[in-house]
């Protein structure tokens, strides 16, 4: 569904991604792991095209993505930023509903509405919260409101970025569990940025480790445990002593 | 430091403000192609009139009456230097009309709406909602951009109006209270005085200034680098190409419309 190939990206001196590839089947739930500023959040910009990349190659569905029609292309996916970015400046139902009240097929007002608040219950917000503004939220639930919105649509393709921190325990597994059955029931392809082990094991079909840029291991989720990878085994098990550097 | 360094720095300068200048021309021209092809979004364009428009009465509407008592003593005193006092009246209306209704109406409004413009615009690019908006298949040019440079184009000349009737009141207030001019005579000379092109001018550099004040808005708000930093000299920036580009265009308007 995905591919990617040699992606590179640089913020002026900063060399972010290094020839990232990379390669997402349809209907499979893949998990990028990886440290913090390695890179997650701009390798999936890229695919939206949100960031270009200096180099390299990406295609959805076998189309290279700098030569799609945008909208048509866009129309198919949905994403959850790591920051929610909802739009202040309107209602937390409005945003959620915003794709759905607009372009062709839109639904009329109170139809539009009734999908929101639907959407809203299965991330576990109650039909009250539709008429807040997102400022009047905490931060656990603009997250689960930004990713009511991503997958409002039903898109075939979802990014989440980071959808299960700042949330408690119970929480983050009920929206572990929603992303699985995203995937199944709906048979989209999902693509999770997670620091969270645990939702690594309920969601991944696949994982994928970023490190300096570059994939440093990818495999079946039931195969990272058994990897004698001395990274992926530092990272899963959180320890402060191994190859990975950390500043101190 | 060689004797060329501060040439190679003024060159550097030079050049950095063409590469802006053209930047800011492309910016406008797609504005104006995104202005002419669907999807148009009223809602949003009703509600920048609002903002723009009729919230901006209050500040506009003070400049002008202070402005048009303030020039009324001004130009009575100068005129009484030769016998010339009876003028009051003729030169406040067209002081008011042709230049300080738009000039001062437009810094007022670059003042409160480019900076505003930039600052919501600057803080949605920060918090990635223009990139949510792009990946929910909406244009951020025409859902942002467009609406706002339209409805000041628009509601800028008719605060202009509003505002060179409030100033001609201005003077006629201080005419008539502090400097002894008959009210009647004091009306009947600025409505016969004035033409239909000092007004028209006036309107005509409303429009144009409303287009700057919304673009330059949008422009440094598009481009507002990372974080509350980066939004504040976007704010900043605005304001002041806002009133720059305000100040010289009237310059070069005045001499297309009244230049012999
Ligand atoms: N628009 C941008 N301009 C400049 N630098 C950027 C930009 N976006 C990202 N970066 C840089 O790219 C690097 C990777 O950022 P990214 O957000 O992808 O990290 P990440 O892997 O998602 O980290 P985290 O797990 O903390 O979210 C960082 O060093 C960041 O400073
Ligand atoms: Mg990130």
């Amino acid at each position: 569904m995905i591919q990617i190939e040699g992606v590179h990206k640089a913020f002026g001196a900063n060399q972010v991604l290094r020839g990232v590839n990379l390669t997402v089947g349809r209907g499979e739930s893949m998990v990028i792991i990886g440290g913090s500023g390695t890179g997650k959040s701009v390798l999936l910009k890229c695919i939206l095209g949100l960031v270009r990349p200096d180099a390299g190659m990406i295609r959805v569905a076998g189309e290279d993505v700098t030569r799609v029609s945008r909208d048509a292309f866009l129309a198919r996916f949905g994403m959850l930023f790591q920051g929610g970015a909802l739009f202040d400046s309107m209602t937390v139902w409005q945003n959620v509903a915003f794709r759905l009240m607009r372009g062709k097929g839109r639904l009329p007002k109170d139809q539009a509405r009734e999908v929101a608040i639907e959407k809203l219950r299965r991330v576990g917000l109650k039909p009250e919260v539709a008429d807040l503004f997102p400022a009047e939220l905490s931060g656990g639930m603009q997250k689960r409101v930004g990713l009511a919105r991503a997958i409002a649509a039903q898109p075939e393709i979802i990014f989440f970025d980071e959808p299960t921190t700042g949330l408690d325990p119970i929480m983050a597994g009920v929206i572990n569990e929603l992303i699985r059955e995203i995937v199944v029931e709906m048979g989209a392809t999902a693509v999770t940025i997670t620091h969270d082990m645990t939702s690594v094991r309920a969601i991944a079909d696949h994982v994928a480790m970023i490190h300096r840029g570059k994939v440093r291991w990818t495999g079946p989720v039931a195969e990272m445990d058994a990897t004698p990878d001395p990274y992926v085994q530092q990272f899963i098990h959180g320890r402060a002593e191994g190859p990975i550097e950390s500043v101190r | 430091m060689s004797l060329t360094a501060p040439l190679a720095h003024l060159g550097a300068m030079v050049l950095a403000a063409l590469a802006a200048t053209g930047r800011l021309a492309l910016f406008a021209g797609r504005t104006l192609g995104h202005l002419l092809t669907p999807p148009f979004y009223l809602r949003e364009f009703l509600h920048a009139c609002l903002q723009i428009g009729w919230l901006s009465l209050p500040v506009v509407g003070l400049t002008a009456i202070f402005t048009g008592a303030a020039l009324a003593l001004q130009i009575y005193a100068g005129g009484a230097r030769f016998s010339a006092e009876a003028v009051v009246p003729q030169i406040v209306a067209i002081g008011m009309t042709r230049e300080l209704g738009p000039v001062l109406g437009g810094l007022m409004v670059a003042a409160r709406v480019a900076s505003s413009i930039a600052a919501e615009i600057g803080t949605m690019k920060v918090t990635e909602q223009i990139d949510a908006l792009v990946t929910l298949s909406t244009n951020p040019m025409k859902y942002l951009t467009v609406p706002r440079v339209l409805a000041a184009t628009l509601t800028v000349p008719l605060l202009v109006a509003v505002g060179d009737a409030i100033g001609v009141m201005g003077g006629w207030l201080v005419g008539t209270e502090r400097l002894g001019f008959n009210s009647a005579t004091y009306m009947k000379n600025t409505i016969e005085f004035l033409e239909f092109w000092d007004i028209g001018s006036g309107l005509v550099k409303g429009a144009v200034f409303g287009f700057i004040v919304a673009l330059m808005g949008c422009y440094y708000g598009m481009n507002s680098g990372r974080g509350a930093q980066g939004v504040g000299r976007a704010t900043k920036s605005a304001v002041v190409a806002a009133s720059v580009a305000i100040l010289a265009s009237n310059y070069v308007l005045t001499e297309v419309f009244f230049s012999a």
